[in-house]
């Protein structure tokens, strides 16, 4: 007996939400982005729901022991965000969207993409794990040169953590130089995604104003249709 | 990526594999005994390791759900039932993929028989009957090494039902399946629950070539046919 497929992947599905996603290094300023779009549709009334990455609460005992402890290889690294994405994703981002809010993420699926191909996981298999996910109404991508995310983040001398600077890849002893290089795969990723992915460009080494309008106005043309709930 | 390429080619694996693992050599083999709770999956594999260890053999034991990495999540999860159902896929794999990397391959690659306490099968069974979709979890699992025999202790409902009273007295609520409310009655639930397991077990053993082993038979007679089989794997590794 083949089981009729309930629990279904996210691709297909039908919802009268919407979902606007940032992707882009570190440094990239995405969340200040973000930050201010949700400020702005809150202001006009939209009912948002925000989320970030790797905040799930169930998750992140064990997350942080893990990290700690430096107990994680690429799989289970992998896989233990990709719990706390289905965690956040199944309380809180779909059925928020099946009731028709305004859901905003910093970094989805694509965060996980890029860091785990960077780790040497296999591309098929990553997409395949956050498959049950659905597309993004638009997921903006916030390119910058490397230099001037490098800049902006090691510029105020940070305590780069381990996984952060992706020092578990060997690709060298010193924090700041693999930072450096880990954060070069991981835009090679990002960029080599904008196509099958369609992201939407966003120039990040414009002003943050002029940055703001380009992604209010794409926001704007996709809520023309937009149908609040009738009891927010 | 270079990772793509050399990972889909390793046979050794269901999928996708570990490609960053750079195609090491295990030099052990691995031995997957599945079933489902109270087929009496751990007797055979405690009198299975002592035989082989008396034999000669270096023996490592693994079950599901033994790392620390994540196990602590799931028990706080199950106790309080929050949990959506792709996140528990996804907790079940996590630990599995610890349990592999860090117990299973080094053993494997320091030349020790590997007894696996139930393997992804009972993961995929669980997660079928709660409607996941098959592709995905085939391809979840894909990183999984191919076991070098898998043995199934096959067992009907109805004798599950009476194993359960024995070892417990009551029905289990997870063991009911209650959480895929078929009935709000107990009994009626197991009955449900386990007969859709068992047909998925049916399956996987068709599509996965388990060596299907009557559970229902006494504990010797079972023992003694695990050690044939076990026998001939040894006898053609050595």
């Amino acid at each position: 007996m083949r089981l009729k497929k309930a629990r279904g992947l996210g691709r297909t599905m039908h919802f009268p939400g919407r979902l606007f996603i940032v992707e882009g290094t570190d440094g990239s300023g995405k969340s200040t982005q973000i930050y201010l779009l949700k400020r702005w549709l809150e202001e006009n009334g939209y009912p948002v729901f925000f989320t970030e990455w790797n905040s799930s609460e169930l998750i992140k005992a064990a997350n942080k022991k893990a990290k700690k402890k430096n107990l994680l290889t690429p799989t289970t690294f992998s896989l233990i965000h990709a719990c706390d994405f289905a965690d956040r994703y199944e309380k809180m981002m779909l059925p928020h969207l099946r009731a028709g809010y305004i859901v905003l993420a910093d970094r989805y699926v694509y965060t996980a993409y890029a860091r785990d191909m960077a780790r040497g996981c296999d591309a098929e298999w990553v997409k395949n794990v956050y498959s049950f996910a659905v597309k993004p109404t638009v997921s903006f991508y916030f390119q910058t040169p490397l230099e001037t995310s490098l800049e902006r983040i090691l510029g105020s001398r940070p305590q780069l953590k381990y996984h952060e600077a992706g020092l578990d890849l060997g690709l060298s002893t010193d924090p700041v130089e693999s930072f450096k290089l880990f954060q070069g795969m991981i835009k090679n990723h990002y960029d080599s995604m904008v196509h099958e992915e369609h992201f939407t460009l966003i120039d990040a080494t414009q002003s943050v104003e002029d940055q703001q309008n380009k992604v209010r106005s794409i926001v704007q043309s996709h809520l023309e249709d937009y149908q609040r709930p009738s009891h927010t | 990526m270079s990772a793509e390429d050399s990972g889909r080619a390793d046979a050794r694996f269901y999928g996708a594999g570990l490609p960053y693992l750079n195609n090491e050599e295990y030099t052990g083999k691995l031995i997957v005994i599945e079933g489902a709770d109270c087929s009496g999956r751990s007797t055979q594999t405690t009198l299975l390791k002592r035989w082989l260890e008396y034999s000669g053999h270096a023996v490592a034991d693994t079950g599901i759900k033994r790392s620390d990495l994540v196990s602590g999540v799931i028990d706080k999860a199950k106790n309080g039932n929050t949990l959506g159902k792709t996140t528990l896929s996804l907790l079940y794999a996590t630990d599995f993929a610890d349990q592999l990397e860090n117990k299973i391959l080094p053993a494997l690659r320091a030349g020790f028989i590997v007894i696996a306490d139930r393997y992804i099968f009972t993961m995929m069974v669980r997660d079928l009957v709660r409607g996941a979709d098959r592709e995905w979890l085939e391809e979840l699992f894909g990183f999984a090494l191919v076991p070098d025999v898998t043995f199934y202790l096959q067992m009907s409902p109805e004798v599950l039902l009476h194993r359960h009273f024995q070892k417990r007295g009551f029905l289990e609520h997870w063991e009911s399946g209650m959480d895929l409310s078929l009935s709000t009655d107990v009994f009626e639930s197991f009955n449900r629950y386990q007969t859709m397991c068992w047909q998925q077990f049916e399956e996987l053993a068709s599509d996965y070539n388990f060596v299907t082993l009557d559970g229902t038979r006494s504990v010797e007679d079972i023992q003694a046919d695990l050690r044939t089989h076990v026998m001939q794997l040894i006898d053609a590794w050595l």
